[in-house]
């Protein structure tokens, strides 16, 4: 008992990572006022980048270096079209996401699957410390004990984090205040790119070794929920995160349970995602969202 | 201290920010013409007129947020190009506006804070530091670290001044700063007007429209008419009446006369002790008053009164409002707009952008709020729409076509739309809100014209403007309106706009 308890909490921590990553990328995007709803293709572009540069150069990092490159062009794409041109931000990041999933699986097939039918590389394997719960990989350590703080820090106390905030909620002061509005937007739209790309590469190029169709299967869309759930704040955010894998975690044990075996285990399958929307049920109403959320900023 | 000074033995302050000559047009309306202005360092200079006076326009071309069409501005002597408000602040001009530029969700040292950060580099603790040292050298109260929307806004108002401090402002400009203020918080803010005067000798410009703040606390006052300076004096030497006579005497009116003036009529529109709540206050409390066929009442007062909420509420949109409103000796029940429109009662309100449907087209606009009658269920009969929409165009002489989209119209021709709208039904009563603000002359012209010609078909008209002329030309009697009351009836043959001028300002 006390070992499956030790077991689902490991799991909890992995199955975090990449919405940590993705969901705090989110909070800094929608901090400065913009909803981006290209997050999950964005995953999915750091995912397949990611593995693909790690498997012609044979080294994991440049191929993280290179999603998290691809990811924060991504961030300036959607810049472009939301900041520079003013389309509505539903459609831009919805039409990103459709595009760059699609783009991700056509390249994926003309490069790989004529040869060995999928890109492999060898993973990064988790440290092998005191037991599952601390048996982590490198990168979920960086997630919540550098990237969590440091993305804190930023917010908060960093003269570009009250720039983020101050675009965020009220663009026209900040704008008196001698802040270029746009150059914030597209700093905080880059910066959240390349830490959602960051997410999706974790899944290629820790969790599996190997890129699939449907690789991020909407874990995108949950990080969008958590950043709700989590009110736009750091910890709230990473605490949201953490409960999503937890209920994920749970229902992997449960399927193991023999009185459970005759219900259909898309019913367990369902259950992190129904825990997300009674957790939006419960905690989503009257949230105070960042003022000038998805208001594009003119000069009058 | 110059060489006269020496001589005379007086002390005469040095010129903080003089204008020179100032001009701005818009399209062919005068703004501001050839103002000249000097501000002493550290007199607090009230700057005095009528809405549309031109002051406010003055001091966006102080603050960079207009370019001036002729004139040059000094600061401490030398010549400076304002272009922007950047160059103003760094010049050392403040401005504090009616909306404040405030972020909400912030702290009141992050808002300080925010004007000087770096990249990465933010001085929350030397926000915090220069916020303290300010407040105890005014002598003011302020939690540093409280966030803006938890403040009243009394207090925002004073973060709004720490902060142009904090910028380096050596002369700060108040834009009617009392008028989002309660009573009891105006004599703190002139308190604090004081104190920045005395305390470290900054010049204030306040933009006022009300005489008694003047003769608490300026030191010297301009009075500005239609665009220009037509005395700078001594606070001390003037008294309220004479400061009245300044800003409105002289002030063209031409009367139209268009048929008989006679107010026997039975009454159309009753208002009974009505109450509006809003805010924490009565923004209206217990006014009562009467319409009667064939007369138009105006009602004047300083704007923000509760004219305004008065317009409102004469189609029960509040939610805590009390009284009774009677349309043709009926009471309206129920309070919606639809019940008012079915009693016989029609609105044009004060801002035609938010009473128009700007996407949708001219004859659209035109029936939009009594679809019933121009629709079978569910179906638009667009035959008689347009039928009705040209005879509209033709008898209101707006210039467009009925598939126009309303958005694309001048002010002038919408204003025609939304008032073909309204007498087009052919109400007992109506109440018209600012109908002739931001309209060119031969447009106001008409719709004044228009007004009268309602009124003799016996048409109730409770007229609320802004504009005093165009009240005294249009009505039969006149209610002054203060803090939320009538506080005075005149009738026509007894129109005197300086004596009605005195009591809108509540002496």
């Amino acid at each position: 008992m006390i070992e499956t308890l030790i077991g689902i909490i490991g799991a909890t921590l992995r199955i975090s990572t990449p919405l940590v990553f993705a969901s705090l990328g989110e909070v800094i995007t929608e901090r400065a006022g913009m909803l981006n709803l290209s997050i999950e293709g964005t995953m999915y572009t750091g995912a397949f980048v990611g593995i693909t540069v790690a498997a012609q150069t044979g080294s994991l990092t440049t191929g993280l270096i290179a999603a998290i490159i691809a990811g924060a062009i991504v961030g300036c794409i959607m810049g472009f079209l939301v900041i520079t041109l003013g389309v509505n931000q539903h459609v831009a990041g919805l039409g990103l996401t459709l595009l760059l999933i699609s783009a991700s699986n056509t390249a994926n097939r003309i490069l790989f699957t004529n040869k060995d039918g999928m890109v492999r590389v060898d993973p990064w394997k988790p440290f092998d410390f005191a037991g599952p719960i601390f048996s982590q990989y490198w990168l979920t350590y960086a997630a919540f004990l550098i990237l969590a703080p440091a993305l804190w820090w930023l917010l908060w106390r960093s003269g570009i984090g009250i720039r983020i905030r101050a675009v965020g909620e009220n663009p026209e002061s900040a704008d008196v205040a001698g802040i270029s509005v746009a150059r914030t937007r597209y700093f905080a739209l880059a910066l959240g790119g390349a830490l959602m790309a960051a997410g999706g590469a974790f899944i290629t190029l820790a969790f599996l070794g190997s890129f699939t169709i449907n690789i991020i299967n909407g874990r995108g869309w949950v990080a969008i929920a958590l950043v709700i759930f989590g009110r736009w704040g750091i910890w709230r955010t990473v605490s949201g995160a953490l409960l999503f894998a937890l209920v994920s975690a749970t229902q992997q044990q449960l399927r193991l349970v023999p009185a459970l075996s005759d219900l259909p285990f898309e019913i367990l399958l369902a259950l992190p995602y129904l825990a997300v929307i009674a957790g939006l049920a419960i905690t989503g109403r009257n949230v105070p969202y960042p003022g000038a959320y998805l208001k594009p900023y003119r000069r009058l | 201290m110059s060489t006269a000074d020496a001589v005379t033995g007086y002390s005469v302050a040095a010129s903080a920010v003089s204008l020179n000559g100032l001009r701005k047009m818009y399209g062919d309306v005068v703004a501001v013409a050839n103002v000249d202005l000097e501000v002493r360092a550290g007199e607090i200079h009230a700057l005095l007129g009528e809405n549309g006076a031109g002051k406010t326009t003055l001091m966006r071309l102080l603050y960079g947020l207009a370019k001036p069409d002729a004139g040059s501005i000094s600061i401490d002597g030398a010549p400076v190009s304002i272009t922007s408000p950047k160059i103003a602040r760094a010049a050392g001009i403040g401005m504090v506006t009616q909306h404040f530029s405030l972020v909400k969700t912030m702290t009141v040292t992050e808002n300080l804070a925010l004007q000087d950060a770096g990249f990465f580099s933010l001085d929350l603790a030397g926000a915090r530091r220069k916020l303290l040292t300010l407040c105890e050298e005014i002598g003011l109260e302020i939690d540093p670290d409280a966030r803006i929307d938890s403040l009243p806004v009394a207090m925002q108002q004073r973060v709004e001044i720490l902060k142009a401090l904090a910028g380096g402002c050596k002369v700060l400009i108040l834009d009617e700063p009392t008028a989002v203020l309660g009573p009891q918080d105006v004599d703190s803010l002139l308190d604090v007007i004081r104190r920045l005067r005395d305390t470290i000798g900054l010049s204030v410009i306040l933009i006022t429209h009300k005489m008694h703040e003047i003769s608490q606390v300026a030191d010297r006052v301009s009075v500005l008419r239609r665009g220009e300076i037509v005395a700078t004096e001594n606070a001390s030497g003037m008294s309220i009446a004479s400061l009245t006579a300044l800003m409105v005497e002289g002030v063209q009116q031409e009367i139209i006369e268009t048929g008989e003036r006679s107010s026997q009529g039975t009454s159309v529109l009753a208002i009974k002790d009505l109450t509006v709540h809003l805010r924490g206050h009565d923004v209206i409390s217990e006014l009562s008053l009467e319409v009667r066929r064939g007369e138009i009442v105006g009602i004047a007062g300083v704007s923000g009164n509760g004219q305004s909420e008065l317009v409102q509420a004469l189609s029960g949109v509040f939610v805590h409002q009390t009284g009774e409103i009677h349309v043709d000796g009926k009471l309206v029940k129920g309070g919606s707009p639809s019940a008012f429109a079915e009693a016989g009662f029609g609105r044009l309100g004060e801002d035609r952008h938010a009473s128009a449907v700007s996407a949708l087209t001219v004859e659209e606009n035109l029936i939009l709020d009594r679809l019933h009658f121009f629709s079978k269920p569910g179906i638009l009969l667009k035959r008689k729409i347009r039928k009705f929409a040209e005879e509209s165009i033709t008898n209101f002489a707006i210039k467009a076509k009925p598939d126009q989209a309303i958005g694309t119209l001048s002010g002038g021709n919408m204003q025609k739309v939304l008032l073909a709208r309204l007498f087009g039904e052919r109400p007992l009563a109506a109440v018209v809100s600012q109908p002739t603000r931001g309209l060119d002359v031969v447009s106001t012209r008409y719709v004044r014209q228009l007004l009268m010609v309602e009124r003799n078909t016996g048409v109730g008209i409770l007229l609320v403007s802004e504009d005093l002329d165009e009240i005294l030309e249009l009505s039969d009697r006149i209610l002054v309106i203060f803090k939320g009351k009538i506080i005075g009836e005149v009738a026509r043959k007894d129109f005197d706009r300086i004596a009605i001028g005195a009591m809108m300002a509540g002496v």
